[in-house]
C-alpha cells in the first residue's frame, strides 16, 4: 500500500483553508494562469486613462487657493450655471422617475400593440449622438416647428428658454430610470399581490403600499442616475438653451468657455465642484443597492 | 400543498386575474400617457433629423454628404472610433478576465474604478486631457519641444474618446463571466491547455454575444462622442472636425439641412445600433 497519509490533507489544501498559509499571496490559488500580467495591463491602462487625467483635475485645482478656489466658485456667472446645472437635473429627473415608472408599469405588466417597439426605443437616447439630440430636440421644439407654434399658442416657449434644457435632460434621463426599473417591478412577486388583494386591499393601495416599497430603491438609483448624467449633460443641451449667461448657461457648457479664455483655473475649479457632487451621488447610490440588496437577500 | 397551490396561481395568465390587473380604462389610460411620452420625447426627435435631412430632396442630401469637409469628418471618425474601439476591445477582455477569474482584494474597487468615465462629464473627460497635454499643460512643454501634437490633435481627440468609451466593453463581460465561473476554464487548462488556448477556445465562445455588443456600444458612443472631443479638437474644418463636430458647424452657420444630412448618417448608426442590441440580447440571455 504505498497511501501516502500526507498527501491527502495537502490536495484538499486547494480547496478548503486546510493548507498551511506558508506563502502570501495576492488572489486566491487557482489553476487559472494569467492573474498577474492581465491584472499589471488592467491597472497601468486604467492608471494612464482615467487616473492620471482625472488627478491631474485635482492637481491643477490646489493650485488655487481655498479663497481663490471659493471666489471662483461664488462668482455671480459660476454660482448661476451650477443652480442651473443641479436644478434643472433634478427637476427633469423628477419627471423621468413619473414617466419613466409609468412606462415601466405599461411595458411590464400590459400586452398591447408595438410593446415590444417601444420597449427598444426607450434606448434612443443611449445610442443617439448628443449632438444630433441637441439639434433634432431644437428644430421640434423651435418656435417654427409645428409642435413649437401649438406649444406657443398656449403662451409656452420651450426653444432657448431654460424649459429647453428642461426638454433636453428629459430626454437625456428617461433610460435610466425605466432600465433600472424595469427588472426589479418584473421580478415582484405576484403572489404578494393577490395576498393583499384577499385580504381587502383595492388596486391603488396594493401599488402604493406593495409594489412601491419593492422597486422603491431601484426607482430612486434610476432617478439618481438619471440627475448624474443630467448635470454633466452637455451636448444635447446647448442648442436648445440659448445659452444666455446667467439665465439658460449651463456649467459644462461655462467650463467650455472658461477654457477658450484661457482661465484653466476657474474651467478645473468649476469641473471638481461638478465631479465631487456627481460622485458622492454615485457613492449613495451604490450604499442604497448594497443595503437593499441586503434587505431583499439579492444579490 | 401550499406549494401546489402557488404553482397554480403562477401559471394562470395574468390577465385573467382581477386582483393583479387595473379595469380596462384605466389600463388603456396608461398605455396612452405612457406611450405619448415616449412618442413626443424619443420617436418624434429621431423622425426630425430624417425629415429635416431630407426636407429638400434626395441630391442635396446627398451633395451634403459628399462635401469634402463632411468627408473628412466622416474619414475621421471612422478613424478615431477604430483605434479607441480595438484598444478598449483588448483592454475590456483584459480586465475582464482579471476580475473575472481570480480572487484579490480591492476587486470591486477596481470594478468602480472601470465604470468612472461614466460619471464623469464629457466636457470634464475633455477637460483633463488638455491640463495634461495643453500648451499650458503638465506634460505640454515636452511634447512641445518634440513637436508631437496632442492638444486640437488625432492623439488628443484618440485619447478624449478612450477615456469616454472605456467601460463599455468590460462592463458588458464581467457579470456574464462572474455568472459563467470558472470551472470550464479549470477544466480545459487541468486537460493540458494553455492559457491562451483556454480564452480563444472556452472562454470566448462562451462571451461572444456580449463581446459584440459591447463592442457596438463603444463603437456607436466612439463615433457619437461631442463633448469631449469638442474641447480637445479645436474645430479645424476637413483636419480635426468629427462628424458630431461638422453637425455643430453646419448648424451653427445655419446649414440646417446639411448638419441633419450628416446628423442622420448617425441616427443611422443608432438605429442599428438598437436593432443589433435587441438581437444580440436574446442571444446573451441563451449564453447565460
Amino acid at each position: 500500500m504505498s497511501l501516502d497519509a500526507g498527501a491527502l490533507p495537502l490536495q484538499m489544501g486547494r480547496q478548503t483553508s486546510l493548507a498551511p498559509a506558508h506563502r502570501f499571496r495576492w488572489h486566491r490559488p487557482t489553476v487559472i494562469p494569467g492573474f498577474g500580467i492581465t491584472l499589471g495591463l488592467t491597472l497601468t491602462w486604467l492608471a494612464l486613462i482615467v487616473l492620471i487625467p482625472l488627478g491631474a483635475l485635482f492637481l491643477k485645482t490646489a493650485e488655487l487657493s481655498p479663497a481663490e478656489f471659493i471666489a471662483v466658485i461664488t462668482s455671480n456667472r459660476v454660482l448661476n450655471a451650477l443652480k442651473l446645472s443641479f436644478g434643472i437635473s433634478l427637476l427633469a429627473a423628477f419627471i423621468n422617475l413619473v414617466f419613466g415608472a409609468l412606462v415601466v408599469w405599461a411595458l411590464v405588466r400590459y400586452d398591447f400593440p408595438l410593446r415590444r417597439l417601444f420597449d427598444a426605443i426607450v434606448d434612443i437616447p443611449f445610442a443617439l449622438p448628443t449632438a444630433v439630440a441637441g439639434i433634432a430636440l431644437t428644430a421640434l421644439f423651435a418656435d417654427n416647428s409645428a409642435l413649437g407654434q401649438l406649444l406657443a399658442a398656449v403662451g409656452i416657449k420651450v426653444a432657448y428658454t431654460p424649459l429647453g434644457i428642461l426638454v433636453a435632460l428629459v430626454f437625456i434621463g428617461l433610460p435610466f430610470v425605466v432600465r433600472t426599473v424595469q427588472p426589479v417591478l418584473a421580478d415582484v412577486e405576484g403572489e404578494l399581490e393577490d395576498a393583499a388583494a384577499s385580504l381587502g386591499a383595492n388596486r391603488w393601495q396594493i401599488a402604493t403600499r406593495v409594489i412601491l416599497p419593492a422597486i422603491f430603491p431601484a426607482v430612486l438609483t434610476g432617478f439618481a442616475l438619471a440627475f448624474a448624467r443630467g448635470v454633466g449633460e452637455y451636448g444635447s443641451v446647448i442648442f436648445i438653451a440659448g445659452n444666455m449667461p446667467n439665465v439658460s448657461e449651463i456649467a459644462p457648457l461655462l467650463i467650455v468657455i472658461k477654457l477658450e479664455e484661457f482661465k484653466y483655473a476657474d474651467a478645473t475649479a468649476i469641473a471638481v465642484v461638478m465631479l465631487v457632487v456627481s460622485f458622492a451621488v454615485l457613492f449613495l447610490v451604490d450604499r442604497l443597492q448594497r443595503w437593499s440588496a441586503n434587505r431583499t437577500g439579492r444579490a | 400543498m401550499s406549494v401546489a397551490v402557488s404553482a397554480l396561481l403562477a401559471r394562470r395568465p395574468a390577465r385573467s386575474r382581477p386582483a393583479r390587473s387595473e379595469s380596462a380604462v384605466v389600463r388603456w389610460l396608461i398605455i396612452a400617457a405612457a406611450m405619448a411620452f415616449l412618442t413626443v420625447f424619443l420617436v418624434l426627435p429621431l423622425f426630425t433629423v430624417f425629415a429635416e435631412a431630407f426636407s429638400r430632396g434626395v441630391w442635396p442630401y446627398l451633395a451634403a454628404l459628399t462635401d469634402p469637409d463632411a468627408l473628412a469628418a466622416i474619414r475621421l471618425t471612422l478613424v478615431v472610433a477604430a483605434l479607441s474601439v480595438a484598444v478598449n476591445l483588448v483592454f475590456g477582455v483584459i480586465a475582464a478576465w482579471a476580475i473575472t477569474r481570480f480572487e484579490f482584494p480591492g476587486k470591486s474597487l477596481l470594478t468602480t474604478l472601470i465604470d468612472l468615465p461614466f460619471s464623469v462629464s464629457p466636457v470634464i473627460s475633455g477637460l483633463v486631457f488638455v491640463l495634461l497635454f495643453g500648451a499650458q499643460g503638465y506634460f505640454g512643454g515636452f511634447f512641445q519641444s518634440h513637436d508631437i501634437a496632442i492638444i486640437f490633435a488625432l492623439p488628443g481627440i484618440v485619447l478624449a474618446t478612450l477615456f469616454v468609451t472605456f467601460p463599455f466593453v468590460a462592463r458588458e463581460l464581467i457579470p456574464l463571466m462572474q455568472e459563467q465561473g470558472i470551472q470550464e476554464e479549470e477544466a480545459a487548462i487541468s486537460l493540458g491547455a494553455s492559457g491562451l488556448a483556454t480564452f480563444f477556445r472556452v472562454t470566448l465562445p462562451n462571451v461572444r454575444w456580449a463581446l459584440l455588443y459591447g463592442v457596438l456600444l463603444c463603437n456607436a458612443r466612439a463615433m457619437g462622442e461631442f463633448g469631449a472631443v469638442s474641447v480637445v479638437s479645436g474645430h479645424v474644418r476637413g483636419e480635426t472636425n468629427t462628424m458630431p463636430l461638422h453637425i455643430e458647424i453646419l448648424y451653427n452657420e445655419y446649414h440646417f439641412m446639411a448638419a441633419f444630412a450628416v446628423a442622420s448618417l448617425l441616427a443611422l448608426l443608432a438605429l442599428v445600433t438598437l436593432v443589433a442590441k435587441t438581437v444580440l440580447e436574446r442571444r446573451v440571455g441563451e449564453d447565460q
